[in-house]
């Protein structure tokens, strides 16, 4: 440490190496298969080969029959205790276990019990289904046309139309449109993907009779509010239940919900008195939990004939699957959608979404990006690109003509959303400048000219996370908060506890790191703790790009409250007055007096050996951060795609992302989340879709057909920053986990209908395997 | 070679009552183990439920996405398809075998240096890839690398790091010989 330039050690920005890659590095991580209690026994899931049946019969004599089998649950049993259904996060129900209705192919059907992995699976194969095939309805559109089956029955309406959701100027936006010099539109389809963690879903659940204690280790990002959510549905007492979240192997938004085979296994655990294991296969998991996207979205945007935006109207309809089981906050149907009109001063805009039902397992779940921010800053983004083609100027300079400038913050846009900062020039002339832009045009031009497919496309997005604000933000009532406790020990040493939950983000480190920048102590002597109800403050979980904006806020402010009362020891120590006291350089110093000063550590032991008289012994403090706002992280990022014209082959060449994330706790990290965020932006532009037959057979529904980019296809990732602190947050920081996959696609698919220009076509709907820019290129058609 | 082994009893997780099992003799991290299993076990569920090592993971069931990687007589092989009786007799190295002398192996430690993981889960299997690679090549290219790994899926790098980390450590080893490294 200099005297020029004070820091502590592993404080805000220096990448230091991640705390919890020590056990991942030797193999002695703890995730939830690795769980393993006394007496535990197995739990296996018996799933329908039917999108749409009704169930005539379920024989279990022979699965019983199977050696190690020792109960089988179906839905009749749930039904007794109440439990064959329960809530979704969006106040709609979902079947635990049908009693006698499957509404998508690999539905839960019935659960099997044995003493160890290998005879439950055998029991799943051994019960006996009989099922009476209905109608299946895959697509949203035909859902909603009169006559067409309607899948829940349940329900009091007869149709299969969820909900009506819009926001926005109607009148004032058709008046735009209308009377708009320029106008364009265009169909975009963003089909259903799956967040496909290497970790798939599971749960340890241990109802312990005689003490009535009921604790899950569970796949999950949201532990209390799952703990909460449990209470509720089965009126065990909260402070019964614990739920434990051990080390999670990826979760981009698929671990938020609570999926059938939790319950199923709590009261398999209940019923037989013994731990339950259950861990679902990779099929399962790409069969049957949540999806992502399945937007069908119609987006018109109008423009002054030289180009300044001016309108944009946007009509989707969401494909829901059987249940709307969203992840949303409960105010937002459609989640945050309405952030669409991105980076742009429209003056008027208007939104609408219908959801329908299908007959397809729940849809609506984050892909590391929840809250619809992707749907919404691809549809901007692509209407842009479209816009920049129907006026012929450059894309970055339709970009840069219609920019929110710098000065224009805190801007308050047509849908009603305060962005907090921006400077959206500044990160697309970073990433043109990087990437040679003018240069890549030159190139281009010679090679249209020689007939070789080489295309460039650009994204300037702004996101919308750190849910968020109480007044507005709560999934199921819960207001969105989140919290921080933190203690410092009589030696100066740490432990620090969230509400939220890592999966892979780095929390142990980068909170560590917040919390020796405000308390003067290295990131070293700070230990970070998540995931574990009975011990961690309460607080709404890790998704949505939240956790630094709203736990890692709250680690400042519990410092700062611990700071305040450490000074009032330190004058104590140092014989003056708090007044005479400032912190300043990670000490508490007298202020004119160099020299005399005192740590925080010599402070925290006073506050255990020698606290002052009238005040309370110990150092701590719990912050429970309700934040003033949204962050909205932004970025420009510009891709490179050559294009093989035998075989349509899209090969991204360059591909330069400009992220700012405001405040950088850890720069190594900050990069490694960009490059995952980019690989999950080119897998669904490129290569993965989750498709259905008409009678809603799943394709994709394993590795082999449902294709995970390898570390061939992945480009090379090229990063960099811009800095504009948000603010309104204690540190300046906005969150970053998710800015890649949101920004990537367009980026990506702009770049290749860019390449395509000479063969007429608008739009081809991703992903954009090379069948379909083949045919384009064989053929023409106006879109594939 | 029985003779020494040191037994082991499946766990109840592994084993149906009943079944008929078979003896397997296989040597793990260096050290001769004898056990009973039924024939079905896949290699992978006998580390973990018999052996505890647990840091070998289970991603796919199906060859595809290489977080059980393991090095069956030094070649990298996914243990979800390779049947614990087909290792009767063979050498088994897992990630907790990379280790050697509380030293961690020159993959480990440049995965640690070069921010090559995040949730951790694909990360044993992806090293162990990684410690053959460089056992045959310890100066591949960007290029060798990414198709060297092709078979691990990684869902939260983006594989920069992971490409930078597998090169450093080959220059590392190049430098300095490593003591152990499990291949």
């Amino acid at each position: 440490m200099s005297a020029e330039s004070p820091h502590v050690k592993g404080g805000i920005g220096q990448s230091i190496l991640r705390k919890e890659d020590a056990r991942f590095i030797r193999g002695k991580g703890n995730y939830v298969d690795d769980v393993k209690l006394p007496g535990m026994l197995y739990l296996d899931i018996t799933r329908s080969p039917y999108a749409h049946a009704k169930i005539t019969a379920i024989r279990t004599d022979k699965a019983l029959k199977v050696p190690g089998v020792l109960a089988v649950i179906t839905g009749k049993d749930l039904e007794a205790a109440g439990l064959a259904w329960m809530p979704t996060l969006m106040s709609d129900k979902q079947m635990v276990l049908p009693t006698d209705t499957v509404m998508y192919q690999a539905q839960e059907v019935a659960g099997v019990v044995a003493d160890s992995r290998y005879a439950a699976a055998d029991g799943a194969a051994a019960v006996e289904v009989d099922y009476e095939p209905l109608p299946v309805v895959t697509n949203p559109f035909k859902a909603l046309e009169p006559g067409a089956p309607v899948i829940r029955t349940d329900r009091a309406e007869k149709s299969n139309h969820i909900w009506h959701w819009e926001t926005g100027d109607k009148s004032g936006t058709d008046e735009a449109m209308t009377s708009a010099a320029v106008r364009v539109s265009q169909d975009l389809y963003i089909p259903r993907i799956h967040v496909s963690s290497m970790e798939t879903c599971g749960c340890v659940a241990h109802m312990d009779a005689v003490s009535g204690r009921f604790t899950i280790w569970m796949t999950t990002q949201a532990p209390h509010a799952i703990r909460t959510v449990y209470a509720l549905v089965t009126g065990l007492p909260e402070q019964n239940i614990r739920v434990i979240s051990p080390d999670i192997g990826g979760g981009f938004g698929g671990k938020v919900p609570v999926y059938p085979g939790y319950v199923i296994a709590s009261v398999a655990s209940i019923k037989t008195g013994h731990p339950v294991k259950w861990i679902e296969d990779r099929s399962e998991n790409l069969q049957a939990d949540s999806f992502a996207r399945d937007y069908h979205i119609h987006a018109e945007v109008g423009a002054t004939k030289d180009g300044h935006v001016s309108a944009l109207r946007v009509k989707t309809l969401a494909d829901h699957g059987y249940t709307d089981a969203a992840a949303n906050p409960s105010k937002f149907p459609a989640g945050l959608f309405h952030i669409i009109t991105g980076s742009y001063p429209f003056a008027k805009a208007f939104v609408e979404v219908d959801a329908a039902y299908t007959n397809k397992p729940p849809g609506g779940i984050a892909y590391r990006c929840s809250f619809r921010v992707t749907e919404a800053v691809y549809t901007i983004e692509r209407m842009m690109d479209i816009l920049a083609h129907k006026l012929n100027v450059d894309p970055a300079e339709l970009r840069l003509q219609n920019f929110i400038p710098p000065e224009a913050f805190p801007y308050r846009s047509a849908l009603g959303w305060t962005y907090d900062s921006g400077n959206y020039a500044g990160a697309l002339k970073k990433a043109m400048e990087i990437i040679d832009y003018a240069g890549l045009r030159r190139e281009q031009a010679e090679k249209r000219a020689k007939g070789e497919l080489m295309g460039i496309g650009i994204s300037s997005f702004t996101e919308i996370v750190g849910a968020g604000p109480s007044q507005t933000f709560d999934i199921l009532g819960i207001k969105m908060f989140d919290s921080a406790e933190v203690r410092i020990h009589p030696t100066g040493k740490v432990i620090a506890r969230f509400g939220t939950k890592s999966q892979g983000q780095g929390h142990e480190t980068t909170y560590a790191q917040i919390l020796a920048e405000e308390l003067g102590i290295p990131a070293d002597d700070i230990r970070v703790e998540e995931g574990d109800t009975d011990t961690a403050p309460y607080g709404l979980g890790t998704y949505a790009s939240r956790s630094t904006p709203t736990a890692g806020a709250a680690a400042s402010m519990a410092a700062r409250k611990i700071r305040e009362k450490a000074l009032h020891i330190a004058a104590h120590l140092l014989e003056v007055s708090p007044d005479d006291i400032e912190w300043k350089d990670y000490a508490f110093r007298v202020k004119g007096v160099p020299g005399k000063s005192k740590t925080m550590a010599e402070v925290a032991f006073a506050a255990y050996t020698n606290h002052p008289k009238g005040t309370e012994a110990g150092l701590e403090a719990t912050d429970y951060y309700d934040p003033p706002n949204m962050t909205y992280p932004f970025g420009s990022y510009i891709c490179v795609v050559d294009i093989d014209k035998e075989t349509g082959q899209v090969k991204v060449r360059r591909f330069v992302a400009v992220d700012d994330c405001g405040t950088i706790i850890n720069p190594m990290i900050v990069d490694g989340q960009i490059h995952g965020g980019l690989t999950m932006g080119f897998a669904p532009s490129l290569l993965e879709e989750i498709q259905y037959d008409e009678d809603g057979n799943v394709h994709g529904g394993t590795f082999m057909d449902y294709l995970v980019p390898t570390a061939v296809e992945t480009p090379n990732w090229e990063t960099a920053k811009t800095v504009t602190p948000s603010p309104h947050h204690p540190i300046g920081a906005k969150g970053v986990g998710e800015s890649a996959t949101v920004g990537a696609p367009p980026a990506i698919v702009n770049a290749v209908m860019d390449a395509l220009r000479p063969y007429g076509v608008e739009h081809i709907d991703i992903p954009l395997h090379p069948w379909k820019v083949w045919q384009v290129l064989h053929g023409g058609g106006k879109s594939a | 070679m029985a003779a020494t082994a040191r037994p082991v009893t499946p766990a109840a997780a592994l084993t149906t009552s009943g079944a008929p099992t078979t003896k397997i003799h296989i040597t793990v991290n260096g050290q001769l183990l004898s056990a009973d299993v039924e024939p079905r076990t896949l290699l992978v569920y006998f580390l973990r439920e018999v052996l505890g090592l647990t840091g070998t993971h289970v991603g796919c069931d199906t060859t595809n996405c290489g977080a059980c990687t393991v090095h069956l007589d030094g070649r990298p092989v996914k243990s979800c398809t390779v049947l614990a009786v087909q290792a009767n007799g063979r050498k088994v190295t897992t990630v907790e075998g990379l280790e050697v002398g509380g030293k961690l192996s020159p993959v480990q430690q440049a995965f640690y240096e070069e921010h090559g993981l995040q949730c951790g889960f694909c990360t044993p299997g992806m090293m162990m890839t990684a410690t053959a690679l460089l056992a045959r090549n310890p100066n591949p290219s960007d290029a060798e690398v990414r198709d060297a790994i092709r078979g691990n899926l990684c869902r939260c790098t983006g594989y920069v790091n992971i490409v930078k980390a597998i090169k450093a450590a080959g220059k590392k080893m190049q430098e300095t010989p490593p003591a152990g490294g499990g291949a």
